[in-house]
């Protein structure tokens, strides 16, 4: 039971974090403001429709996604920070287990980019989408699930990484082109077979096959139970191998 | 005899061919003030990082209030108190919000929380700042916050790694008045390393380490006199006829140095002194006392001072940040 409350604490940390930084919050609403109605209305032009949906209402989900993506990438590895700061000795020298951290971290991680990913969904009544009371518990339901996986993985791609300088070069080199491998942006029906491979070992596009039908009513590429079982999966075997890599520390 | 709180034994740690611990073996008792002294990179933090947790050994066994560190490291943890070399705090956290995830983190029951805050945080006379956000205090204020975090557990057992580097000389007074308060307040045993020789003279016993390897271990005092003692040089119109009366003392080392100069070693000159005065109170005309100090002791075993190596440890520092810059 201690091991639930450990990671309360440690979530609850980067919670008051979090929230105290306003300007990385708000700043989040800028990224997809101009991806959703500059790049949007853009390929609109070119696009029409996807699946019987306008084209903005097609990305919407896959934006939502995005910003959920980048926040959680970024709580994930603000694991390197604690690094640099000092403050992660002061958690990994307490007498908590190495699960609870890696859980906590990520869970008050995904608490946040939840967050974000909320200032996004505020703005769909604007475009146009309807939702059910239902609909958008779902949705809430998706954007932690979505947010928690991601965040595991930050926590993974960090809890190795000495310095913030490598960061840039995981980002263009996995968080991107994880994103544009999603089906975010356009349908990947027709694509060559080997992306259609690499998509399917990505977390993000089950995220966002999970979260468009739930949104706009369409017939997912996956059962939702099978986007679940994938995430499920995904985010256990993430946080064991951060937990394992977390317990060779120091060795 | 006193139960021993620490048990350190044939302990080695290497970083790839580097032999940064080499061998140490030493006891602390319950309620001594235990110092590790020695240059930067003798294997001091090194040490501290091997007894709390933070590393583990590649050779030897460390048991802290008879819990073994490698097996039982959930034990250890909750059972002593760290104040790190660099600061480990967080800096968009306050200082109650820091001190209350440590004491959540470290178990406090609920309801003591509120009030042992309170006490940590009057002792190191900082309860006016309680609200305020880390990043906004002084390296000096940052360090009392810290060690009002360590002693939020009621550790038996106190780390301190370097507690007053980087910290002017008034603040380091400070800082050491908190630690000694601690001391006689709460009966905390204190294991601490420092490479400031004044500070290491509150220990009751020292450790001193070069090179990974612990060359001495004993009291200040005991340490001291295995450098002879203190030095004491007369300037008389007499040297000889205070020599020839000196000499009927046997071990008393005594040297004319020229026509007006004596040179007198003794192993405690505060109390000699004035039996000087008495004998050859007339003779005298001027009276240099220099005190035996820790850095003799190293100086001794090694053949060097250990202050040379601060400036250099201090390039390393910022050779090694640099070249952590360039390799990411």
């Amino acid at each position: 039971m201690t091991g639930v409350s450990d990671s309360l604490v440690i979530a609850t940390r980067e919670v008051i974090r979090g929230l105290r930084e306003k300007s990385r919050l708000f700043g989040s609403i800028a990224r997809p403001v101009v991806w959703l109605f500059l790049l949007g209305t853009g390929l609109r032009g070119s696009f029409g429709g996807v699946a019987g949906v306008d084209y903005i209402h097609y990305i919407f989900p896959g934006i939502l996604v995005m910003n959920i993506l980048f926040a959680s990438i970024m709580a994930g590895t603000s694991i390197i920070w604690d690094r640099e700061f000092g403050f992660l000795k002061e958690i990994l020298v307490a007498p908590v287990s190495r699960i609870s951290i890696a859980v906590g971290k990520t869970l008050g991680g995904s608490i946040m980019s939840t967050i974000q990913g909320l200032i996004v969904l505020v703005f769909y009544p604007f475009i146009g989408i309807r939702l059910s009371i239902a609909q958008l518990t779902l949705t809430l339901c998706c954007m932690f699930l979505i947010s928690f996986c991601i965040t595991a993985l930050g926590i993974l791609i960090a809890v190795r990484m000495r310095s913030f300088e490598g960061f840039g070069v995981m980002n263009n080199f996995v968080v991107m082109p994880m994103f544009f491998l999603s089906g975010a942006m356009y349908p990947i029906n027709h694509v060559p077979v080997w992306i259609k491979i690499l998509t399917r070992v990505n977390p993000v596009y089950y995220c966002v096959d999970l979260v468009r039908p739930v949104m706009l009513g369409l017939t997912p590429d996956n059962s939702i139970w099978a986007n679940l079982g994938f995430l499920g999966v995904f985010a256990t075997i993430v946080l064991g191998i951060a937990v394992f890599l977390f317990r060779l520390e120091g060795s | 005899m006193s139960k021993n709180i620490i048990e350190v034994c044939g302990l080695v740690k290497k970083f790839e061919s580097i032999i940064a611990v080499n061998k140490a073996g030493f006891n602390v008792e319950e309620g001594e003030i235990f110092g590790f002294l020695g240059p930067n990179g003798a294997g001091k933090s090194t040490t501290i990082k091997l007894l709390c947790t933070i590393l583990k050994q590649n050779e030897g066994s460390v048991h802290i209030n008879g819990y073994n560190t490698l097996s039982q490291p959930h034990r250890v943890r909750e059972s002593v108190g760290i104040i790190f070399q660099d600061p480990s705090l967080d800096n968009n956290l306050t200082v109650v919000e820091n001190l209350y995830f440590h004491a959540k983190l470290y178990h406090v029951p609920g309801r003591l929380i509120k009030e042992r805050i309170e006490e940590a945080l009057e002792l190191v006379d900082m309860s006016e700042r309680g609200n305020s956000l880390v990043r906004t205090l002084s390296g000096g204020m940052k360090r009392r916050v810290e060690i009002a975090r360590g002693m939020l557990h009621a550790p038996r057992l106190l780390f301190l790694d370097e507690p007053t580097i980087g910290l002017d000389p008034q603040t380091r007074k400070q800082v050491w008045e908190y630690i000694g308060e601690l001391r006689t307040k709460k009966g905390m045993t204190m294991f601490l390393t420092t490479h400031y020789m004044e500070e290491a003279e509150i220990c009751s016993r020292i450790a001193i380490m070069d090179q990974g390897r612990i060359i001495a271990l004993d009291t200040p005092g005991n340490l001291k006199r295995m450098v002879g003692g203190d030095v004491v040089t007369i300037k008389t119109g007499n040297p000889s006829g205070i020599k020839s009366q000196l000499d009927v003392n046997p071990g008393l080392q005594c040297e004319i140095i020229d026509n007006e100069t004596i040179r007198i070693i003794l192993s405690d000159s505060g109390k000699s002194i004035p039996t000087l005065f008495e004998k050859f109170g007339d003779e005298i005309r001027e009276i240099d006392v220099k005190k035996t100090t820790l850095e003799d002791v190293f100086i001794k075993l090694t053949g060097r001072k250990i202050r040379e190596e601060e400036g250099n440890a201090h390039r390393d520092r910022t050779k090694n940040f640099m070249k952590m810059r360039k390799e990411a």
